[in-house]
């Protein structure tokens, strides 16, 4: 829950006065100021939440955006039920309250009139865990930028593999990367964007393999979580410490890149790809 | 490790009475602990002959915590690549307990691109509660580490056979674990998270670890089930750390059978069937 800004407290039509608090700073931001600046703090810049279709629209041109495979879905293959109930209750109610299927909006359009393929992770949908549902559309957009010779990119949002479907879960991450294997031995181009948070299995797939790697300002990205970290090293860590400040400083992510520069930002660097 | 009290529930209950005879998830997941049960150098002089190890990563170090070389198996030649969880206290420490860090993951890849050179099979063993969950591990790139490993698993042009033989522990298990045929003891576990962690954070206590491992799949049968491995090894009655050489000659016998089974594969076609492998794994529904 830490890390999103639900979209029905923004858009409640009200009387009152709606307000965000930044996660960061804990500035309380106008929520129509906070909508205006793309879900970002005006204080800290801190990036918030958006969800996976207010991300293509800022990315792709208007209209051009096709979306791809939105048939595809989880199940629930294990029966897995837990102290709040079964996985299937789970991912119905989310289905309903994210309006999606899956953790990850998957399509392809132009970016300033590049045409690319683009896998938009979701963190409402269950906090961006990859499921099988989402392994698979992310292996189909691979499949997708291969054939039509587009670049593929996969913004990563999310907490990692999705314990509820136990290994198969684990096993999106070879999924997922024998689709970016393909992609490395035909040249063609895969970025990866990581925006907050990205870790665990997701981290430790595709979303460090990008030919270029760029992450949003401040954004969590690590392997193991924080708390683990610390009851394995017994002491605190530093507040830095996993944000995409220090991956830039320990050589992981190429660029640090603002939300609303980011269209220009992937345009620009995928105008230097020539297509044999 | 976790210390876990037992604690009856309804479901706890029923899941042992379903198992009857064959014992638990937990059960399991207690023996594949176990603290005599083998380990990769116990395989070693079990099961391979003529180990030649390497050693280093080339950019940072040499993690112990992950072993490799040149080995022979009965008339096979092979690059053996595994996590080594240790024999003794001393031993285990400066393995880190089989948890590598991305020098381990490194190395291993060095070798598995030595083995491309050299025309070599690869056998992995997988042995370890996970990756190692440091500042240095992080700092170094340990997602970094185990997403290249993958990655260039999926590329490489030489049959790999990948062996679960005690702890399959979830990224740090897989970082070496990509391969053509995915064999697993049958005492042996592989899970994305340990039973612990998802008993924490899902039960939101971590004694319910034998829910969590019951509701994981985490064992062979289910796995087998499931279309992750393709091969059980069957352990000795009392498991495998009751009869170490009975445990290694049906490792030596599986392992030979399955690399004689990837011999006269084209590459192409071992490539596209390990695509088609992955491809294949985990399910979901196209009716949304
Ligand atoms: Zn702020």
């Amino acid at each position: 829950m830490a890390w999103f800004i639900k979209d029905e407290t923004i858009k409640k039509p009200s009387s009152k006065s709606l307000w965000v608090k930044c996660k960061k700073c804990s500035s309380h931001v106008y929520d129509v100021e906070w909508k205006e600046n793309l879900n970002v703090c005006p204080i800290c810049n801190f990036h918030g939440s958006i969800t996976s279709r207010q991300r293509a629209d800022l990315i792709f041109d208007k209209g051009s955006f096709n979306e791809l495979f939105a048939n595809i879905g989880p199940v629930d293959s294990l029966k897995f039920v837990d102290l709040k109930g079964s996985y299937k209750d789970k991912f119905e109610e989310n289905k309903k309250k994210a309006g999606i299927n899956e953790a990850v909006l998957t399509g392809h359009g132009k970016i300033n009139g590049i045409k690319a393929v683009a896998s938009i992770m979701d963190f409402r949908f269950l906090g961006g865990s990859l499921g099988s549902g989402t392994g698979e559309k992310i292996l189909q957009g691979a499949n997708f930028a291969l054939e039509h010779k587009m670049p593929y990119i996969v913004f990563s949002e999310s907490g990692g593999a999705r314990m509820q479907e136990g290994v198969l879960s684990l096993m999106q991450m070879a999924k997922t990367c024998s689709g970016v294997a393909k992609l490395n031995k035909k040249n063609i181009p895969f970025i990866s964007v990581l925006v907050n948070p990205t870790t665990g299995g997701v981290t430790a797939s595709y979303a460090m393999m990008g030919d270029i790697n760029i992450a949003e300002p401040f954004a969590v990205i690590g392997f193991a979580g924080r708390r683990v970290i610390e009851q394995t090293i017994g002491e605190k860590l530093p507040d830095d410490f996993q944000t995409a400040e220090y991956l830039l400083e320990h050589g992981f992510v190429d660029a640090i890149v603002n939300r609303k520069d980011m269209k220009d930002y992937l345009s620009n660097v995928l105008s230097y790809y020539n297509l044999k | 490790m976790t210390k876990v009290k037992s604690k009856p529930s309804e479901k706890s209950v029923k899941n042992s009475t379903e198992k009857g005879k064959n014992g638990t998830a937990w059960d399991i997941v207690k023996i594949s602990r176990h603290p005599n049960r083998p380990v990769l150098q116990d395989y070693i002089s079990l099961v391979f002959e003529n180990f030649i190890p390497l050693h280093g990563d080339r950019y940072f170090a040499d993690d112990p915590a992950i072993v490799g070389g040149f080995a022979k198996i009965g008339d096979k030649k092979v690059m053996l690549i595994g996590q080594n969880k240790g024999k003794n206290t001393t031993d285990q420490i400066t393995r880190n307990f089989g948890m590598a860090k991305p020098e381990g993951y490194r190395k291993a890849l060095r070798l598995m691109k030595l083995a491309e050179r050299f025309n070599l099979p690869i056998v992995t063993v997988i042995d370890t509660p996970g990756a190692f969950p440091g500042i240095e591990a992080e700092e170094r790139g340990q997602a970094e580490s185990i997403a290249k490993n993958i990655t260039e698993m999926a590329k490489l042009e030489v049959p790999i056979v990948a062996v679960v033989i005690g702890e399959g522990g979830s990224g740090g298990a897989l970082g070496i674990g990509v391969g053509d045929k995915i064999l697993m003891l049958s005492n042996a576990i592989y899970s994305v998270i340990s039973p612990e962690g998802c008993a924490s954070i899902l039960w939101r206590d971590a004694t319910f670890a034998p829910e969590a491992a019951e509701a994981l799949n985490i064992t062979a049968k289910a796995l087998l089930k499931l279309e992750v491995i393709d091969e059980i090894i069957e352990e000795p009655k009392g498991g495998a750390h009751s009869d170490y050489d009975k445990t290694a000659t049906a490792v030596k016998s599986a392992i030979l059978k399955n690399l004689k089974s990837l011999e006269n594969i084209s590459v192409d076609k071992l490539l596209d069937m390990r695509a088609d492998k992955y491809a294949a794994m985990g399910k979901f529904s196209t009716d949304n």
